[in-house]
């Protein structure tokens, strides 16, 4: 076994050190009933290094590959180019076999990063303050919900029709069991969002409004009178951002008032990976700061007056407050969190803002080719780099006969909405900067043929 | 005015049928350095024995206990600027909130301070 | 109120009176890197855009498009390259030495594994692609899934949990499902005082009241106290096993006997698998649902915090709760039963924990750590964690006291107090020693049932001569200890900082960057 160093020499010898007489022994705890007395049944046993990639390659050529292809899927997971010294960095043995940073002495490198990573997403999100990471975009959704209901001490939520229905489904799934009430609805396939009319339905029972920005249909809304409204009667705005690209075009939530802000930070640096792992980013107000769950670094000073970092305020969390912890959370996304820390800083403003006009370039000329399609007709009035088209059948269908021909031509709300029939025609298609004018052409005219 | 003590730790100073609530100095000294104070808003209803302030260390986050049944009729607004006075004067400057009793006689259940010292010395 | 005398007041000496100063605040090797928005600029990228198309004049972003600068600083990827690279030097790393933080199975993480989820046919794959578009991506989530049930003996299994404490909310939730089916609202949890925070944290989280359960004097759950207080109200009992003290619950069989008599259902927290992965299995013990961390047992990198993973096996009675979505192989063909297939078969679930599939990048590293080890090699693992645990418990119990080492082996993990050390001298005094020697600390103050506990566990991949000289180093930093060193209360001395101020990071929270950050350091 090429990762186990114990020679059977090695073995006796600290068998004897301990003072048993065999490995057995070891285990005399183990009921009688409970012990196997070899590998485990039915199961193969080891196998080389070769044999497993042989395998694994195996499984892995089975799938079609995103860069291979026409790709135009979003919904929540983003393809965009990654540099390649950020997989390069993260892969470095320090950061990659690392554990959390509980001695900072010998963990700088870590905390550093996460406060850089922290102050990234504060800014880019218009907060105040962020913490060092959640599982992904949904859970950072229920996570964000209930602090809200701790601020407010309300128990009722609206929830924009906008909001991505799978992170919508996981807030659902943890209402039932905790009681909160969850109002949420499914979108209308049209230009406008539904925004006004949470504004009108806020009330002081009402602990949060949650919007999606740009929204799941890909719509952009300005936020200001929904935070009007919901401020006047004690709510907060709970702001989520499944496409973090976009902020380098659009106007932050943050600075349209949002109290919390969440999202997912795939786009920058962690790559499609089949949907996780991923990046949870979470924000606030620093007025909320002790209400927030997750880990969070903060900058303070060695023995010797030199600045250094250290895991602060860890009294919110599980491993100290137990039942009373603000989140059950304790494992991050860290290693997604140095990736996009590092992508960021590649990027920087300036190259964020670029990318962001190439991404919302390419997707009003996609737009514009794909509205032309006989049949088809663009929803969006806004959008950033994803909107959502009509088509004249049902999408789902659609999409499959699309991947039959090579384009992966986006997300049916079919697949996002099964069994709601106002919404079976609808496609949601993302085009990022990995997007050429040819793969528009591929989609453009396969949907000509499949739609003739 | 007639200074109380609990076995838990918190002193509680009555004035009539107002009292004011901290921890004790002894208390202080177990917890080490106290960062942060979540102090009960005016108005609160509290029970004896019952969660009414939180106070945290930097590894640790203890509850404080009302000593008495009553309301809360302020919390020290000093604790939230500056959390160390719980260290430096947890008997004066660094208390909690003062409160309404509702029922005087749950005083007589309570140490005074010659007894609070012969308590603390056993612990 | 109570007491949590675990507070912190640790000695904040300066130590470095008598090194030599240099110019650079360097000392060699070990460079002083500042922060990235002290070195990059907002017009600075490191990455060019070649020919893709700049903004649109006429934009189409509502009337919401961005004016107002954000403030994110660039590098080139040359200064990229050595910011993170120097960064990473201020690290401990399972790749540098032994690292004996107990419950957190900090084992060697082959290099393939990183390589296969690398693999475009896993790394570069959208989640919401066609079904028929990524069959490879099922079958390997379906393939770890039948090792994971396999090896506990189970009868399914949720891949979605993104990590351990979130597997516990899977394997609670499935708990209260299977409850509310029958019409049963139990509202209490059990938990032993020495559980893991994280299991009265996630207990509460999905809406439980937690009552702890007391342990016996030699380290176990106090079985009688236990059957004591089931009854008509209590939903379960959470237990890790091997427990947080080292030990193999022995009586967990009787427990979840007694515990299914009183229509209770039993959680077993699965941090420890790796001490009894194939010799045990769990579903033999009673268990009704366990999590396991793929970061721990199934060595995917840790990564500074994560990403972890943690799958949930569950019993014949919870299996109809699992939640969505399930990986299923329908003749040839592997299906994801998502909200509008679920049909009769899965009616049960719980719902969705997470927008995607689980962890995929963890699923492709911990299968081919799995498929290498196979089910002998896996045997071996536990065989030698355990070994290896023993043989520092007892190489060192005449220095440190080993409270429940007449309890029988250790598993995984050896467990010392800090009873028998001077009058001034702590845990932290020990750890914080250990580095200058070159390694990270054990976890210290956990379990909370012993005093200024040290928790170590070396795990399967270390040498004998690796154990031999971390022993050495152990038994030198306790001993100085006994002897009243008192320079190991300024200790670290040699790592890039020394103690770091704790209460003042969390009375003046800085928590991003800002400009008068800068001064505030410098006071």
């Amino acid at each position: 076994m090429r990762y186990l160093p114990l020679s059977q020499t090695d073995r006796q010898a600290m068998l004897a050190t301990i003072g048993a007489g065999s490995i057995d022994d070891l285990f005399a705890d183990v009921p009688e009933s409970a012990r196997l007395d070899g590998p485990v049944a039915g199961l193969p046993m080891h196998a080389s290094e070769l044999a497993v990639e042989r395998h694994l390659k195996s499984l892995a050529s089975r799938n079609l590959v995103a860069g291979e292809a026409p790709f135009f899927l979003g919904a929540g997971a983003y393809r965009h180019h990654v540099p390649a010294s950020v997989d390069h960095l993260i892969q470095r043995g320090e950061f990659l076999t690392a554990y959390t940073p509980y001695q900072p002495e010998i963990a700088q490198g870590t905390l550093q990063m996460l406060f850089e990573f922290q102050s990234q997403v504060a800014r880019l999100y218009g907060c105040d303050v962020a913490n060092a990471s959640m599982y992904d975009g949904s859970t950072a959704c229920w996570e964000a919900i209930v602090m809200a209901r701790r601020i407010t001490k309300r128990g009722k939520a609206l929830l924009s029709s906008g909001l991505h229905p799978h992170y919508r489904s996981v807030c659902d799934t943890m209402a039932r069991f905790t009681g909160d009430v969850l109002e949420g609805a499914d979108p209308a396939l049209e230009a406008k969002t539904d925004w006004a009319d949470l504004a009108a339905r806020v009330d002081k029972d009402t602990s949060c409004v949650m919007v999606q920005y740009p929204d799941i249909l890909g719509r952009i809304d300005d936020m200001a009178a929904l935070v009007a409204a919901a401020h006047a009667v004690g709510a907060l705005v709970i702001a989520v951002v499944t496409e973090p690209v976009a902020l380098g075009a659009i106007t932050s939530p943050g600075e349209m008032g949002a109290d919390i802000v969440v999202g997912e930070g795939q786009s920058i640096g962690v790559g499609l990976q089949f949907g996780g792992p991923y990046l949870g980013l979470f924000a606030c107000k620093e007025k909320f700061v002790r209400q927030m769950p997750g880990r969070l670094c903060g900058q303070t000073v060695d023995a010797n007056g030199k600045r250094g970092f250290v895991l602060t305020l860890s009294t919110r969390e599980q491993h100290i407050r137990r039942e009373k912890a603000t989140s059950n959370i304790c494992t991050n996304s860290g290693l997604c969190a140095l990736a996009f820390n590092i992508h960021m800083s590649l990027l920087g403003e300036a190259g964020l803002r670029r990318l962001a006009g190439a991404n919302h370039a390419l997707a009003c000329d996609a737009a514009d080719r794909l509205a032309k399609v006989p049949g088809v007709k663009l929803i969006n009035d806004s959008f950033f780099n994803e909107f959502t088209i009509e088509l004249p059948v049902e999408a789902r269908p659609v999409v499959r006969a699309l991947a039959d021909r090579g384009v992966l031509g986006g997300v049916s709300l079919g697949r996002l909405y099964p069994g709601v029939t106002e919404l079976e025609n609808g496609l949601v298609v993302a085009v990022t900067e990995t997007v050429t004018a040819q793969d528009i052409e591929a989609l453009a005219s396969a949907l000509e043929e499949i739609l003739a | 005015m007639t200074r109380y003590f609990t076995q838990e730790h918190e002193w509680i100073d009555v004035d009539g049928d107002v009292a004011t609530v901290g921890i004790t100095d002894f208390a202080q000294g177990q917890l080490g350095d106290i960062v942060f104070v979540e102090v009960p808003e005016a108005g609160r209803a509290v029970t004896k024995g019952g969660d009414a302030a939180v106070v945290e260390s930097v590894k640790a986050a203890s509850d404080v206990y009302a000593p008495v049944d009553g309301t809360v009729t302020e919390g020290n607004p000093a604790l939230a600027d500056d959390p160390a006075l719980v260290n430096s004067d947890p008997e004066g400057e660094g208390w909690f909130f003062r409160m309404t009793l509702a029922d005087a006689g749950q005083l007589d259940g309570l140490m005074d301070a010659a007894a609070y010292q012969a308590f603390v010395a056993e612990q | 109120m109570t007491i949590n005398a675990s507070g912190w007041r640790p000695e904040m000496t300066a130590n470095e009176a008598n090194a030599p100063a240099t110019a650079t605040g360097n000392r060699a090797l070990m460079l002083e890197e500042a922060l990235l928005f002290e070195i990059g600029s907002v017009d600075r990228t490191g990455v060019d855009f070649g020919d893709l198309p700049q903004m649109p004049a006429a934009n189409r972003l509502g009337g919401l498009a961005r004016n107002a600068d954000i403030g994110l600083p660039g590098l080139s990827e040359p200064e990229t390259v050595r910011h993170y690279t120097r960064l990473s030097r201020q690290n401990y790393a399972i790749d540098l030495g032994l690292f004996p933080l107990g419950s957190c199975t900090m084992k060697h993480n082959p290099r393939l594994n990183e390589k296969m989820a690398r693999l475009p046919g896993f790394a570069d794959v959208h989640p919401l692609q066609p079904i028929d578009t990524v069959q490879g991506a099922l079958a390997l989530i379906h393939e770890l899934g039948e090792w994971l049930v396999t090896l506990t003996g189970m009868k399914a299994v949720a891949m979605s949990p993104k990590a351990g404490a979130h597997g516990e909310l899977c394997g609670i939730l499935a708990i209260r499902a299977a409850l509310e089916a029958r019409g049963d609202a139990r509202e209490v949890i059990l938990c032993p005082t020495s559980a893991h925070g994280t299991n009265p944290a996630t207990a509460a989280f999905a809406g439980y009241r937690v009552e702890d359960i007391p342990a016996t004097p030699e380290g176990r759950v106090d079985v009688d106290a236990l059957k004591a207080r089931l009854g008509p109200d209590v939903a379960g009992v959470m237990i890790t096993n091997p427990n947080t003290c080292g030990l193999f619950e022995r009586d967990l069989k009787e427990i979840s006997d007694a515990v299914h008599a009183a229509g209770a259902f039993v959680y077993c927290d699965g941090a420890n698998f790796n001490a009894i992965v194939g010799r045990v299995r769990p579903g033999d013990l009673g268990v009704d649902a366990m999590h396991i961390n793929l970061h721990k047992t199934f060595s995917t990198p840790h990564g500074g915090g994560g990403p972890g993973s943690g799958p949930v096996v569950l019993s014949e009675a919870l299996a109809p709760y699992a939640p969505l979505p399930i990986v299923e192989k329908q003749g040839e063909r592997f299906v994801l039963i998502e909200e509008e297939t679920a049909g009769a078969d899965h009616a049960g679930n719980f719902g969705r924990m997470v927008a995607f599939h689980g962890q995929m990048g963890m699923f492709s590293r911990a299968l081919a750590y799995i498929l290498s080890h196979g089910a002998d090699g896996l045997r071996q693992v536990a065989e030698d964690a355990v070994l290896n645990a023993n043989y520092v418990l007892r190489s060192l119990s005449d220095v440190l006291d080993a409270p429940f080492a007449d309890s029988g082996p250790c598993m995984h993990e050896a467990l010392f107090s800090d009873s028998g050390l001077p009058e001034g001298f702590s845990t932290l005094d020990i750890a914080k020693g250990l580095i200058d020697e070159g390694y990270h600390p054990m976890t210290v103050y956990f379990p909370l049932v012993v005093h200024g506990a040290m928790l170590v566990e070396p795990t399967e991949t270390e040498s004998k001569a690796a154990l031999d000289q971390f022993i050495m180093a152990l038994r030198s930093v306790a001993e100085r200890a006994r002897a009243g060193d008192e320079s190991l209360k300024s200790a670290p001395h040699f790592a890039p900082r020394a103690r770091l101020d704790e209460t003042l990071a969390a009375r003046k929270p800085v928590l991003s960057y800002r400009e008068e950050a800068l001064a505030q350091a410098a006071e």
